[in-house]
């Protein structure tokens, strides 16, 4: 019994977690959501065997529940009912801004992409210059490679 | 004792629902909020004074003993780091009061703020991991709101990447949590403290690296510090202001506090080490290759950590004596940093380096509070940088370990180098003339030549607290050496009053 909860634990932290891998926002909150209910099985496996009641009056016989973990997942499922929801709403945002259901781009990585390319044009530029030049100017091409760096950062 | 500790978290909250209730009255909400958080700074500096007197006091609300309860607990480091936040978010709150209404965002953002602030206090004085968990989301779950107030493209775009790593975050310390409840049957950190010396070792040290990662990823340590100098740049500046300051500290805190009360060691930890080095390394060059004020700032966040986790990693009194006076001149000055670029994106409209420049002729008080709280940030004498930094180098030379200290040092040339480009293009240079705003609907915003007058009083007050920090260098000092004393003793002070003797 025990195993096979902690095996789905395993399989809902595994799916969630393929889930929030992927670019559409929506399948990202919902892998948020598959995190927040693995944990909560996690939770109430940490309360012993499953199926005593959590809540029993002195003359209750046979076992009883931890109350402690329950009483935890509590919290938890509501923190996280309130969290998806600003996310599913930020996912709307986010769609109506750019009319599109996807994770953009990062703006810092284009900037570098953006620099790297400057780079290669300006390099393959002054190799095709330099072709019938003497080889005395050969240090050159890389101080010119690295101002199209500082270049490309600032701008 | 018993009333101020759930008073610090609960008058904030009643802030905030005050506040929510009269949305309409803008001058009230002001006002309710400056009062409630000056009064949480009178409350903590009585805390402050009291357990540094009498050791650390914990409260069980409504009288429910430890496992089953809420704990609350202070002592010397959470009552420390609990004066200085309080004092910083007031600072903060008078210089949103100060900002021109158009830039202030909606109505909730004040009740959001006072959330944010419990959720703070909350944090600091938790004495259960379940309820760290808990004052962690609330004071997350305001900021998620907080870093997207303004509803852009750019905030949407880096407040969904800021809300699911944090997300993602606090799922692996539930877990955690959990984990170590199987393990201890307690949340209670001095129950758990106890009771972990008997469980396996590899259990433990499973458990400790779980919750270092967990605690890493909000504090933005070095692996997992990409989602920060992308998200806080974006957010407006007092909320950028008081996450810088405030948020990843926390992170640090709860750090310090997990593993030196839950999983000690008595030599230097190699691996915290390590990751000092590289958070220090890696955050500083990020920092130099940034051409925009707020985005050097957010990567000297990172760096910064690094030397909070030094200190720790260094598991002496004298390390961790330093990584706490390292904290508390951190957070006004970092916040204060901030502050600064506000003034400077409000007389010139953006804190790009090349929008500005002249700033030291045409607005000299804006480029000294900004002299003053970069020189302290770098480290020169006779600024609060320079102790937090002369302690940690001592302590860790008197250790041995000579190739992280040494990092540490080369860092600091490094913070100089990169706070030495914002003074050049912003401060030096020729006057940039400034262009009037078009707004969208082709209306003409003229820029100010000066920031109103309560903005740069909030900024003034917090470079003020940084001096008076740097004066007061020795008291400052004693308590940081009590409170890492305790820290690396907890069965006498922390454990015994948690659970007795």
């Amino acid at each position: 019994m025990i195993l096979v909860l902690a095996a789905g634990v395993g399989i809902i932290f595994a799916t969630g977690t393929f889930l929030l891998l992927q670019r559409t926002l929506s399948r990202i909150v919902l892998g948020l959501g598959m995190y927040g209910n693995g944990v909560n099985l996690l939770m109430m496996l940490t309360g012993g065997r499953a199926g005593a009641p959590p809540f029993a009056d002195g003359s209750a016989k046979g076992p009883m529940a931890d109350p402690m973990p329950q009483a935890m997942s509590l919290t938890t499922i509501v923190i996280n009912l309130g969290i998806i929801a600003l996310l599913l709403a930020l996912a709307y945002r986010s769609a109506t801004l750019t009319g599109a259901d996807e994770v953009e781009d990062d703006l810092e990585d284009r900037r570098i992409a953006q620099a790297r390319r400057e780079e290669e044009i300006v390099a393959e530029i002054e190799e095709e210059e330099e072709e019938p030049m003497p080889a005395t100017t050969g240090g050159e091409p890389p101080a010119g490679g690295s101002t199209s760096i500082g270049e490309g950062a600032q701008r | 004792m018993n009333v101020v500790l759930p008073l610090l978290v609960a008058l904030p909250l009643l802030g905030a629902g005050l506040n929510m209730a009269l949305w309409r009255q803008v001058r009230v909400q002001q006002a309710l909020g400056t009062a409630f958080l000056g009064a949480a700074l009178v409350m903590s500096l009585v805390l402050l004074a009291h357990v540094a007197d009498e050791g650390p006091v914990s409260v069980h609300l409504a009288g429910w003993p430890a496992p089953i309860g809420i704990t609350l607990v202070a002592d010397v480091f959470s009552a420390l780091l609990l004066v200085v936040a309080v004092a910083t978010l007031l600072a903060v709150f008078v210089y949103a009061v100060g900002q021109p209404r158009a830039d202030k965002g909606a109505f909730y953002f004040h009740s959001l703020y006072l959330m944010l602030s419990a959720g703070v206090a909350g944090s600091l004085l938790a004495g259960d991991l379940f309820n760290l968990f808990v004052a962690f989301e609330v004071m997350l779950a305001s900021s998620y709101v907080l870093i997207t107030l303004g509803g852009s493209r750019d905030q949407v775009r880096s407040g969904m990447t800021y809300v699911i790593i944090n997300l993602v975050a606090s799922t692996l310390l539930v877990t955690s949590v959990g984990l170590l409840y199987a393990a201890t049957g307690s949340v209670n950190m001095a129950e758990v403290a106890l009771r972990l010396q008997e469980v396996p070792d590899g259990v433990r040290q499973a458990l400790g690296g779980l919750l270092l990662v967990t605690f890493g990823i909000k504090a933005a340590i070095f692996p997992l510090f990409f989602w920060l100098p992308d998200s806080y740049p974006t957010a407006p500046v007092t909320v950028t202001a008081v996450f810088a300051g405030l948020l990843t500290k926390i992170g640090v805190y709860a750090i310090i506090r997990s593993q030196t009360l839950l999983f000690p060691s008595d030599e230097p930890m190699v691996l915290l080490l390590v990751l000092a080095g590289l958070t220090m390394v890696v955050g500083v060059l990020g920092a130099i290759a940034q051409d925009d004020m707020k985005r050097i700032l957010s990567f000297h966040i990172v760096s910064q950590i690094g030397y909070m986790l030094f200190g720790l990693g260094l598991y002496s009194v004298a390390g961790i004596a330093g990584a706490v006076f390292f904290i508390v001149h951190q957070i006004p000055v970092k916040t204060a940093l901030f502050l600064v670029n506000g003034l400077v994106e409000t007389v010139t409209g953006s804190s790009a380096l090349q929008r500005a420049g002249g700033l030291l002729r045409s607005n000299p008080f804006i480029a000294a509070m900004f002299g003053l709280a970069a020189l302290s940030l770098v480290g020169v004498p006779p600024f609060t940088g320079f102790f937090g930094k002369l302690a940690l180098v001592t302590a860790g030379f008197s250790v041995g370990e000579w190739v992280v200290t040494g990092v540490a040092l080369a860092v600091s040339l490094l913070t100089l180098l990169s706070m030495s480009k914002i003074w050049a293009n912003v401060f030096w240079g020729d006057h940039v003339e400034r262009e009037p705003i078009i707004g969208p609907a082709g209306q003409v915003f003229t820029l100010p030549d000066h920031a109103p007058r309560l903005m740069n009083a909030a900024t003034l007050g917090l470079v003020a607290l940084t001096l008076v920090i740097a004066v007061a260098a020795e008291p400052v000092w004693q308590l940081s050496e009590q409170a890492a004393e305790e820290l690396l003793a907890p069965a006498g002070s922390y454990i015994e009053a948690v659970v007795g003797p």
